[in-house]
C-alpha cells in the first residue's frame, strides 16, 4: 500500500479542533448563562460542524480509503483523533469557556489566514470560507474576555483563573508535528510558530484591555497531534459516537 | 410561468428562463427571497444535455443548505429538466454583497434589517472599527443597539430599536 499523504494527518489536525469544539459547544445548547449566550454558541457550534465536514471530507479524499466524513467523525478512537488538546477540555465554569474559545479562536482565526494562501487550492477555499465566520467568533470571545475581566470583582478572578488554567494548553498550538515540515516546504501548511507572535499580540491587547494579567506558566501540555489526549477526550467520544457504534450505519 | 408542455420536445430551455425559474425559488428560513437573490446559485449551464446549477453555501454549517438543493432540485424538476446535476462552489466564498437589490428591500419589508455596509474585511481585526448605524426594519429609526451578534440563523445578528421598542433581526454583513 502506497504511504498516506501527509496532508491527511493535517486535514484531520484541522478537521478534528473543529469537530471537537464544536461537540463541546453543542452540549452547552438549552444550559447557556443567557437566552442570546445560549443562542450565539449554537451558532458557533454549527460554523464550526460545517467547517469540520469541509475539512474531513477532503481528508477522507486524500486518504483515498473510501472513509467520508461520518466515518472519520464517528468511527476513529481516541487515539486517532488530532485535534489540539485545548479544544477537548471540558466547559466548566463560563469563564472557563470562554477561555478556551479565546485561546482557540485567535489561534484559529491567524490560522485559516495563513491557510487562505496555501498552495493547496482546496485547502485555501476552505479557509478562506471558515476565516469569514471565525472572524465573529473571535470579535465574540474577546469580547467576553473583556466583559468578565473589567466586571465584578467575582468574574475579574475568575477570568484570570480560567486564562490561567487553560494557559498550558496553548503551547502545542505552536508545535510542529512530525508531517509539517514538508508540507511547510512545499506552501501547503505554514509553520505553526509563525503565528505565534501574532497570536500573542491580540491576546495581550486584549487581557490588557481586560484588565487582565497574562499567564507566566512555562510549562506547557503536548501530544494532542500525536493522537496522546487527556482523558477528557474519551468521554466526548463516547457521548458523538454512540449511536454509530452501536447501530452501525443507522441513518436519519 | 412558462408550462413545460408548451415547448417544443427536445429543445433544452435557455438559461435565462431557467434564472427565471430559480427567482422564483425561495430561501426556506427566508421565504421572502429567493436562492437567486441571496447570491446562492452562481451558475448555469448546459453541459451535454445536462443542467449543471452551481450553488454556493452562506454559512458553512447553515443547516438550509441541504434544503436549498432539495427546493432547487424541485422546482428544476417540476418544469420538466430531466438531467440535472447540482455543483458545490466554495470559492469566492459566499457575500452579503451579491444580495439583490430586490433582495435587500424584501428583506426590510419582512422585517429583517438588510447589511448595513459591504461585507466584513477578514485581513485583520477590526475591534475598534464602530458598526455603521443600522436602521429599523419597522420604524426606520437609527437608534438601535446590538443585543448579539449571533441571532436565530448564522447570518443574523439580534438588534433592538430604541425608538420603537421592537426586537428585529439584522442580516450581517459577511
Amino acid at each position: 500500500m502506497a504511504a498516506t499523504d501527509p496532508r491527511f494527518e493535517y486535514l484531520l489536525h484541522l478537521g478534528d479542533n473543529c469537530l471537537v469544539l464544536g461537540q463541546r459547544l453543542a452540549a452547552l445548547c438549552g444550559h447557556g448563562p443567557a437566552l442570546e449566550e445560549n443562542i450565539a454558541i449554537t451558532n458557533v457550534a454549527l460554523d464550526l460542524i460545517g467547517q469540520a465536514r469541509l475539512w474531513l471530507t477532503y481528508a477522507g479524499e486524500v486518504e483515498g480509503r473510501g472513509r467520508d466524513e461520518d466515518k472519520l467523525a464517528f468511527l476513529r478512537d481516541g487515539h486517532e483523533f488530532r485535534n489540539c488538546l485545548l479544544v477537548e477540555q471540558p466547559n466548566g465554569n463560563y469563564a472557563e469557556t470562554i477561555a478556551r474559545q479565546f485561546y482557540f479562536d485567535t489561534w484559529h482565526y491567524f490560522a485559516l489566514n495563513a491557510l487562505s494562501r496555501s498552495t493547496d487550492a482546496r485547502i485555501a477555499d476552505i479557509a478562506a470560507k471558515s476565516l469569514k465566520e471565525v472572524r465573529y467568533h473571535l470579535e465574540r470571545s474577546s469580547d467576553w474576555v473583556v466583559r468578565l475581566g473589567d466586571g465584578t470583582e467575582e468574574s475579574h478572578r475568575k477570568m484570570q483563573a480560567a486564562l490561567d488554567w487553560l494557559w498550558s494548553y496553548t503551547g502545542e498550538l505552536f508545535e510542529a508535528s512530525a508531517v509539517d515540515a514538508a508540507l511547510v516546504a512545499e506552501g501547503v501548511a505554514f509553520a505553526p510558530a509563525s503565528i505565534r507572535g501574532d497570536w500573542l499580540a491580540h491576546v495581550e491587547e486584549i487581557l490588557e484591555e481586560a484588565t487582565l494579567a497574562l499567564p507566566t506558566g512555562t510549562w506547557m501540555q503536548c501530544g494532542g497531534r500525536e493522537g496522546r489526549h487527556s482523558e477528557h477526550l474519551g468521554y466526548l467520544l463516547a457521548e458523538m459516537q454512540f449511536l454509530q457504534r452501536a447501530y452501525p450505519g443507522a441513518q436519519w | 410561468m412558462v408550462k413545460p408542455a408548451a415547448r417544443e420536445p427536445n429543445v433544452a430551455p435557455a438559461t435565462e428562463e431557467i434564472w427565471g425559474w430559480l427567482h422564483e425559488v425561495p430561501d426556506p428560513e427566508i421565504p421572502v427571497v429567493s436562492v437567486v437573490d441571496l447570491g446562492i446559485v452562481r451558475d448555469v449551464r448546459w453541459a451535454d444535455g445536462t443542467l449543471v446549477v452551481t450553488i454556493t453555501p452562506t454559512y458553512s454549517g447553515c443547516p438550509a443548505t441541504q434544503a436549498i438543493e432539495a427546493a432547487i432540485r424541485a422546482a428544476l424538476e417540476a418544469h420538466g429538466i430531466e438531467s440535472l446535476r447540482l455543483e458545490t462552489r466554495l470559492a469566492p466564498p459566499w457575500t452579503t454583497d451579491w444580495l439583490s437589490e430586490r433582495g435587500r428591500e424584501a428583506l426590510r419589508a419582512y422585517g429583517i434589517a438588510p447589511p448595513a455596509c459591504r461585507a466584513i474585511d477578514v485581513s485583520r481585526i477590526s475591534r475598534r472599527v464602530r458598526e455603521p448605524a443600522v436602521s429599523c426594519p419597522r420604524c426606520g429609526s437609527a437608534r438601535t443597539v446590538r443585543v448579539s451578534q449571533f441571532g436565530s440563523t448564522p447570518c443574523k445578528a439580534h438588534y433592538r430599536c430604541e425608538a420603537c421598542l421592537e426586537p428585529f433581526d439584522y442580516f450581517k454583513p459577511h
